[in-house]
């Protein structure tokens, strides 16, 4: 029992993350109508600057604002420089632009950073772990990235739902020639969302930090997952990435952590195991392609 | 058309170079420029395959080497088994383990296919931007799975004890193995070529174009677009074993979604919508590879802004810069 409230846990938490990453990238696809690959690319960014400043100064408090500044400012240049051109474009030409951007910023980050991984230490305070049931400790350092996705998840509401600026994103994301007629800024609009998906993306990097290693590439494995719960959850919809992140998340802990236990129960074991492994890498695809059967435009679509 | 245009001159002058490569590589004593030309050959398969779907039919598939990858591993564990002699299957019907390449090749398409068939089923269910993702996430998905199956090398993947054997040719002799990729791609260009100028090829590209207007007409094209999808499938699925067979070596690695990027960028260095512009693409781009990794180890850092600069200045590519204004075939 305490181990499956631990993999619940577990689960929580690579569905705060996976909530960061796809809560900007949901908005990119919702409101500009343009596909961006290079959205893995602003976490890894997140991730080493973060890794970086922590190691130079020792603090994960100034690695925090350092990692999220530089997300989101090679965000905004991104968008000035290159996918604005392309909003009119096809979904073609956005996929290969920003694949070539993949390209140059995980080369990037060889040159600069080396193809030796970077480690994070969790900082200080939260380097213990604290027993949050009789017989279950836990790391604090976790509890803590999961209390910043929640609390990110309520700002996120508050500024959609009661903000001016986030009723322009919502008008924006149903109607944007209509928005830009009412006279919205909607350059400006485009820019000041992406960098923020960017950001929220620089903040899943840093927060990551501390539990994986830190290398080039690493955004990818992320970004198809982001894939997986945007299209549960339905492209252009914050509710539905807050659901496919937390049915995502859930699913592939709990399938990594219990489906060789359920599958020894009745096969012997070695087949067991290596049946459960197969099955559990794949879990997430197959529980992304019944929820296509079943609802092709994801659990909920933004423009029902 | 005159029988003489910068397009068939084009054409003509690739068809010839393609040809006498091995002798000029036997001239040059470069035997390298032979496997770098299977190469070629190969990707230059894989990516007309995938221009079926990108630039015929409208479909943006970010996961076509999931169908490679097929193709290769078909040829690695048909051969894991032959070796060890042990049946793929024993029930419901025995299947053993060949290394006979007659049956080995038309069996990696075969089962290509019926991937494309059941993955192009699920995923023609959407359109758009849904289409992209969850194509991209079905080939991480057997990505995944290969990584999962410890019997056949897992992450390591397979080495080959040698090449498929064919009767007459020995595929050992690069120049026969070259030959081969050469007639394989050949084939399937011919056999593109006629069936995007069929009534079939019509449809596609009408579905291509204008979907609605098509369904206006009352033809309904998801079938169409599936079989489409099957087909390309299917020679990529050759694609792969080709290229299990010239490297001598299978791993999950050939479904990893930066091979199905880079098929991509091929179609469009080359040119969307042309047959014989993905191959100039996989030339190109295969040997702008080689040519900066020369000089430096971080290629990709110079080929990233060289691809976003053809996406946003040349929408034609390399095939429709050499042969001019009616290189597409539409």
């Amino acid at each position: 029992m305490l181990l499956v409230i631990e993999q619940l846990l577990n689960g929580l938490q690579l569905g705060i993350t996976l909530f960061l990453m796809s809560a900007g990238l949901t908005l990119v696809f919702g409101i500009m109508q343009v596909i961006n690959l290079a959205h893995g690319s602003f976490y890894m960014i997140g991730a080493y600057v973060g890794a970086t400043v922590a190691a130079k100064t020792g603090s994960f408090l100034l690695a925090i604002p350092a990692a999220l500044g530089a997300a989101a400012l090679v965000g905004a240049v991104v968008e000035i420089v290159i996918l604005r051109h392309l909003y009119k474009r096809e979904h073609l030409d956005q996929v290969l632009a920003t694949f070539g951007l993949i390209m140059f910023f995980n080369e990037l980050t060889l040159m600069i950073w080396g193809r030796q991984p970077l480690f994070m230490d969790v900082p200080g305070p939260l380097a213990q772990s604290i027993e949050i049931l009789p017989g279950l400790p836990y790391p604090v350092y976790r509890l803590a990235v999961i209390g910043v996705g929640l609390f990110v998840a309520l700002a996120l509401w508050l500024l959609f739902a009661k903000t001016r600026a986030g009723m322009k994103i919502r008008a924006g994301a149903s109607n944007r020639d209509m928005i830009g007629a009412l006279g919205v800024n909607i350059n400006l609009l485009y820019t000041l969302v992406f960098s923020l998906g960017a950001l929220l993306a620089g903040l899943a990097g840093v927060m990551a930090g501390p539990v994986l290693a830190v290398q080039s590439g690493m955004g990818e494995s992320i970004l198809i997952l982001t894939f997986v719960v945007i299209v549960i959850g339905g492209i252009g919809s914050i509710r539905g990435a807050v659901a496919g992140a937390l049915l995502v998340g859930l699913v592939d802990t709990l399938g990594r952590a219990f489906l060789p236990v359920l599958l020894r129960l009745v096969l012997e074991s070695s087949a067991a195991d290596s049946l459960a492994a197969s099955l559990a890498s794949m879990a997430i695809y197959i529980l992304m392609a019944a929820i296509l059967v079943w609802k092709p435009r994801g659990l909920f679509p933004a423009h029902a | 058309m005159s029988l003489l245009s910068r397009k068939t001159i084009v054409i003509g002058g690739g068809a010839l170079l393609l040809f006498f490569l091995p002798l000029v590589a036997k001239l040059t004593g470069q035997p390298y420029l032979l496997s770098l030309g299977s190469r070629i050959l190969i990707y230059a398969l894989a990516a007309v395959s995938l221009d079926l779907l990108l630039g015929y039919s409208g479909m943006i598939s970010l996961g076509h080497a999931a169908f490679v990858g097929i193709g290769a591993y078909v040829v690695g564990i048909s051969q894991f088994h032959s070796y060890e002699a042990t049946p793929f299957l024993s029930a419901p019907f025995l299947l053993s383990g060949s290394e006979n390449g007659l049956f080995v090749l038309p069996l990696a398409i075969l089962v290509a296919a019926f991937a494309a068939l059941i993955i192009g089923a699920l995923c023609l269910r959407t359109t758009g931007m849904h289409f992209i993702m969850i194509t991209l996430a079905f080939a991480q998905m057997l990505y995944y799975f290969f990584i999962s199956l410890e019997k056949y090398g897992g992450d390591d993947g397979l080495s080959l004890y040698a090449r498929n054997s064919f009767p007459g040719i020995d595929l050992s002799d690069d120049r026969h193995f070259y030959y081969l990729c050469l007639t394989a791609l050949g084939l399937f260009l011919l056999f593109t070529c006629r069936l995007v100028t069929s009534r079939f090829g019509l449809i596609i590209r009408g579905a291509g174009n204008n979907d609605r207007r098509l369904k206006g007409l009352g033809i309904r094209s998801t079938s169409y677009k599936l079989v489409t999808f099957v087909i390309a499938g299917g020679g990529a699925g050759l694609a792969g074993a080709l290229l299990a067979n010239q490297t001598e070596y299978v791993s999950p690695g050939l479904m990893h979604w930066t091979l199905s990027g880079e098929l991509m960028v091929m179609v469009l260095l080359g040119g969307l919508g042309t047959l014989f512009g993905p191959v100039l693409g996989a030339a190109a781009f295969l040997l702008l590879e080689e040519g900066l990794a020369m000089y430096t180890e971080h290629w990709m850092v110079y080929m990233g802004p060289v691809l976003i600069l053809a996406v946003v200045f040349a929408k034609r590519g390399l095939f429709g810069l050499l042969a001019g204004g009616n290189s597409r075939d539409d």
